[in-house]
């Protein structure tokens, strides 16, 4: 189904976001495009820790990368950042829906309360 | 005038919801435990979600479970479920969401009662940063599951 897999999809951009040093990595290609070696110099890690934390953006669409001689360059794949937004207002307006249904039940609940103890 | 609510990735694994209601916080506390209130609030008209039932034994240790429809999935009920894990009347309720078996994430009500008015932050903690990578292989399956839920609403 297609939807199914839409929110497999959105659902694996936030698990990859869902570690400091990729947010980082982001963070990083949104002011400039960077090898995986300079990724690693910057969050003092081994370029196989990086290659890993880049395979996991890369796969997600978070991310882009291409090969130049011997050196990987990385950038930001931007249009599925803003997909990830779009997941978060999207829950926060159901958040926000039911609160203003829940708004109707307690003007009830005061109402009912002041019938029974008035003041 | 609606409060607004906002809504605030915390951390890999958190995610926090905030909103104040205009009562105190006993009469929010009610509206979140009393069967008969939450299902008028809890599955929002414009989903266009039934709800068929909603059982809720608040105590720590009882469960609920709320099972629905959507015109998406016809002929189909899916449910949310879990345990309460803590329940401290008209301050603070936690419970599990367990219809994503392990990887459910657990949450947390906190009231604050300022008089007239509550203040409510809603935390939803999943197990690990690892255990909310492994959700993601198993929502295919679980249309009731958080990303799915979106869905419903978006559609």
């Amino acid at each position: 189904m297609a939807q199914c897999s839409k929110a497999a999809q959105l659902d694996a951009a936030f698990a990859a976001l869902s570690d400091a040093t990729r947010r980082g990595v982001l963070e990083q290609l949104g002011r400039a495009d960077a090898s995986i070696t300079d990724l690693a110099e910057r969050f003092e890690m081994t370029l196989t820790g990086m290659k890993k934390h880049v395979a996991v953006l890369e796969d997600v669409g978070l991310v882009a990368t291409a090969k130049v001689g011997r050196v990987r360059t990385c950038k930001l794949g931007r249009r599925r950042l803003d997909e990830v937004t779009a997941w978060i207002d999207r829950y926060r307006q159901l958040w926000s829906a039911r609160f203003d249904e829940l708004d109707q039940v307690i003007e009830e609940l005061k109402l009912k309360e002041k019938e029974r103890v008035p003041r | 005038m609606k409060n607004d609510t906002t809504v605030e990735r915390k951390s890999e694994r958190e995610v926090v919801i905030t909103r104040t209601f205009n009562a105190p916080a006993r009469i929010v506390f009610e509206a979140w435990t009393k069967p008969e209130l939450m299902r008028r609030w809890w599955v929002p008209k414009s989903s266009g979600i039934t709800l068929l039932s909603c059982e809720m034994d608040v105590r720590t240790g009882g469960g609920y479970r709320f099972v629905f429809k959507h015109p998406t999935v016809p002929g189909e009920t899916m449910a949310f479920f879990g345990k309460y894990v803590e329940v401290s009347p008209h301050s603070r309720l936690v419970w599990t969401n367990d219809e994503s078996g392990d990887d459910g994430q657990l949450s947390t009500l906190t009231l604050e009662d300022r008089g007239d008015t509550t203040r409510i932050v809603l935390l939803e903690v999943y197990p690990s940063g690892a255990a909310y990578e492994a959700a993601k292989g198993s929502y295919d399956g679980m249309p009731e599951s958080f990303a799915q839920l979106d869905e419903l609403l978006a559609g």
